[in-house]
């Protein structure tokens, strides 16, 4: 690897100040330290300092990411199979069809929010943050297949400009981007982001089997169609239709004990979110009040995009209360509020993203209160001494 | 007698070059310095200029604003160079060593002397800044009478000398003396904490006059800061002082012969020098004596104090002024490929991202590289895992950055020093300055309140 390194010295230079291409400095030292850990040594303070750096982080949650990415490409491959009738495929067929229909999306996302990126980390001076890198594989994994690439452009030029970059960029945003790419598609094209046709590739242009219905649980569920509804056995393995990476919550909950076993991901936040929507549930069973609080409480756990958003959303620490404390706090009301919107709200049949978003505004607040009270044992020691 | 005290929070740094416990005799040092970083927030009067001849106890310099702290001169001989940095801002008091003559600040009996007497004569013979207060981490400030005085007996810092086996070997017997003189300084109560109870050895076992404490558990565990903020923390408008173990020897030794003279054992630690043993030297001293021909190569840095807190210095350098050991590390600075997506069998890590924590290994080769590039705070949740203490670090160090005083002295800013956040800015991924932040809002905080 030597004259690798001795390429990138030498064209060091030329990407610095003053060198020719200095406007694309960002991007070289991008992929500089890409390839090489850089040889930069302790200035000040610690002398030593930890292996841990933010491209092994982010490579965590992409490692973590990936049985949702490969079960949902094969799901796509399942549930097109399914709705026009085709027989023969056999379970490579299907994946390799998903994935080509996946990997689109994750080009686009990737194209357009790292090239985002990349100039505004040349215009702030920075290196490139890597918390794109999760942003851009979370995006893909939340849209339903069908969506159109521009659309998809669109949403996550939106999400990175105005959710991250106009805040300071990665680490100062309020709101997780990849929730706000989906949220943006979902009020400004609705037709696109909710109904039964969008969830399974091809239905929109139609030819699938009559009487075929690509809705999926949350939907069926919206309209009373309790009977309809898969079983949960097919919930939890995931061959249901729904958006790319949610379907399945056995891969989630790989993922899930990846994040918490390198503790990258907070396992307050994914504990507290799955007793909240579960307590809420529990209580909805008891109470009544419509027919949709009737369903087993587990259901809400299995159904849509609750598992994936408790285990790669509400986690996001940028956008999660950051003490423990606040942490429970954030996941219990975010867990409770996914079955309040899903239950009574008339126009969504999914709540997780609204209740990840909402909690986010409020997560600040939270560890105020947090934090006041360690402020206030403070200040009580002062009293009683 | 006291209860044990256990922290669970902390990490224990797995760094290879412990010393071996043999001590080996005073190696003969003609060069001394007195570094002026020691001391932060120091404006010093000089009081000798180069070419002055001195002794050990004649005073070099003064504080500006309290005329009454003196610093001294070590040993005696020829003040060679008074070296001065950026701005020509004072760096250090280079003495070369001639003869043994030494000022005789007269033995007493500091039981026998009042409170202004005991100041007085450890004002003169330039003891004064081996005492250091909380809050700010900073040479006392004469005119307040401590609530309390801490003293750590064992030090958790990666590769720390052991503190049992210097005392062992410490000469004289002068620890009593010295609490006797500080129990002088406060109405209220010395503190000394150990690692467990069967650390008190020789004079410790003995000791009159303090009230002893139990910790266990991981580095910071040690740090003075930490054992006050679980023995009697301090809260706003209260002052405690802390001083080195060895230096209340030095401060007994005052008082029972009538000298300045600071000697003591320090480690020579890291996996940078051949030779990794026990000296007896005082603060000031050259290590070119100790690091000669027992360095692994010329790539290597040499730090006075501990990994985490310490300072680098040249080959030749001087012991810091409150440094009980020496460090040589080899120096990080290479490229590694795809270092960030290796397995990690090598690597010691505090996050679990490694494969070293499923097959550890008792001790790791570690560098001085930064191993990645500096981020803004995306982490959240592991900081106060390694910061034993009931202090947010992330939102301190946010109202530090916003400087937000009235913030920032409810955060707890009184409580805490540089060095106990250094287990924070070793495990942050984000490769922040942390230490320095927080000496940043110390400094913001004094400069506040005067």
């Amino acid at each position: 690897m030597n004259f690798l390194l001795k390429k990138i010295k030498e064209l060091e230079p030329k990407f610095e100040k003053g060198g020719r291409y200095e406007k694309l400095y960002s991007v070289f030292n991008g992929f500089a330290t890409f390839l090489f850990v850089p040889d930069t040594v302790t200035a000040k303070g610690s002398h030593i300092r930890d292996y841990m750096d933010m491209k092994r982080t982010m490579t965590i949650v992409i490692i973590a990411l990936m049985p949702a990415l490969i079960f949902g490409s094969y799901n796509v491959g399942l549930q097109h199979s399914r709705a026009f009738g085709i027989s023969d495929w056999t379970v490579m067929h299907m994946f390799g069809f998903g994935f080509l229909k996946v990997l689109p999306l994750i080009i686009v996302s990737y194209v357009v929010g790292l090239g985002i990126e990349f100039i505004s980390a040349q215009i702030r001076g920075h290196e490139i943050n890597e918390g794109y890198l999760v942003t851009g594989m979370l995006i893909p994994l939340i849209m339903p297949v069908d969506v159109p690439l521009w659309m998809l452009a669109v949403s996550v030029a939106f999400a990175v400009i105005i959710g991250k970059e106009v805040f300071g960029g990665t680490g100062m945003n309020i709101l997780n981007p990849a929730l706000t790419a989906r949220a943006f598609l979902f009020f400004s094209y609705p037709k696109w982001m909710t109904g039964d046709k969008v969830w399974i590739e091809g239905l929109v242009k139609g030819g699938a089997l009559d009487g075929f219905s690509g809705a999926t649980p949350l939907s069926m569920a919206k309209l009373d169609n309790f009977a309809l509804m898969p079983s949960p056995h097919d919930m939890f393995v995931g061959t249901i239709p729904g958006s790319v990476g949610e379907t399945s919550v056995i891969a989630i909950l790989i993922g899930a004990f990846i994040l918490i076993v390198t503790g990258v991901g907070s396992w307050r936040i994914m504990l507290s979110m799955t007793l909240g929507a579960l307590g809420m549930g529990l209580l909805l069973n008891a109470t009544g009040g419509n027919e949709y609080t009737q369903i087993p409480a587990y259901y809400h756990l299995i159904m849509g995009g609750f598992a994936f958003g408790t285990v790669f959303m509400a986690t996001d620490p940028v956008t999660a209360a950051q003490t423990n404390t606040g942490k429970y706090i954030y996941g219990a009301l975010t867990g409770i509020m996914v079955i309040l919107i899903r239950v009574f709200n008339p126009a969504y049949p999914e709540g997780t993203m609204l209740a990840i978003l909402l909690m986010n505004v409020f997560a600040p607040l939270i560890d105020h209160y947090v934090v006041n009270a360690n402020i206030k044992r403070r200040l009580r020691r002062v009293k009683t001494t | 007698m006291s209860e044990l005290i256990r922290l669970r929070k902390g990490l224990n740094i797995k760094i290879a070059g412990k010393a071996e416990k043999i001590l080996l005799p005073e190696v003969s040092v003609t060069r001394y310095g007195v570094r002026f970083a020691d001391f932060p927030g120091l404006t010093a009067k000089l009081e000798v200029k180069e070419g002055s001849l001195v002794k050990a106890g004649s005073v070099l310099f003064h504080d500006k604003a309290f005329p009454e702290i003196k610093y001294v001169s070590p040993v005696s001989g020829e003040v060679k160079e008074i070296v001065r940095g950026d701005k020509r801002l004072l760096t250090e008091i280079v003495i070369e060593q001639q003869g043994s003559e030494k000022i005789d600040f007269g033995a007493a009996d500091p039981l026998k002397l009042s409170r202004e007497e005991v100041t007085e004569k450890i004002m003169n013979s330039g003891l004064w800044p081996l005492l250091r207060q909380r809050p700010y981490h900073i040479v006392a400030r004469p005119g307040r009478v401590p609530k309390a005085i801490f003293i750590s007996a064992f030090d958790t810092a990666p590769l720390a000398p052991d503190i049992d086996f210097i005392l062992a070997n410490t000469r004289g017997g002068h620890m009593q003396a010295g609490i006797n003189a500080l129990s002088r300084l406060t109405d209220g109560k010395i503190h000394i904490s150990f690692d467990n109870e069967g650390s008190r050895v020789g004079e410790m076992k003995n000791l009159k006059g303090v009230e002893f404490h139990y910790f266990k558990g991981p580095h910071p565990a040690g740090n003075v800061g930490v054992q006050i903020h679980h023995i009697d923390a301090v809260s706003k408008g209260e002052v405690v002082w802390t001083v080195d173990i060895q230096d209340v020897v030095a401060l007994g030794r005052l008082f029972e012969t009538g000298f300045h003279d600071r000697e003591r054992i320090i480690a020579l630690t890291g996996t940078g020098a051949l030779h990794r043993k026990y000296h007896r030297t005082r603060p000031g001293a050259s290590v070119s004596a100790i690091l000669k021909g027992n360095l692994k190569d010329d790539h290597q840095r040499v730090i006075s104090g501990n990994v985490l807190t310490g300072k680098k210095i040249s080959p030749d350098g001087s012991l810091g002024f409150y440094d009980n050991m020496v460090t040589v590390l080899p120096e990080g600075d290479y490229s590694e490929f795809f270092g960030w997506a290796s397995p990690g069998f090598t690597k010691f890590s505090y996050w679990r991202a490694f494969i070293s924590k499923l097959i550890p290994k008792k001790e790791y080769d570690l560098d001085t590289n930064i191993h990645g590039g500096r981020r803004a705070f995306v982490v959240t949740g592991h900081y106060e895992n390694v910061l034993p203490m009931d202090i947010y670090p992330v939102h301190l160090i946010k109202a530090i950055l916003a400087e937000d005083i009235d913030l920032m002295e409810n955060l707890g800013i009184y409580e805490v020093a540089e060095e106990d956040f250094a287990l924070c800015e070793y495990i942050d991924p984000s490769k922040s300055e942390i230490q320095e932040l927080i000496r940043h809002g110390i400094n913001l905080m004094i400069k506040e309140m005067n």
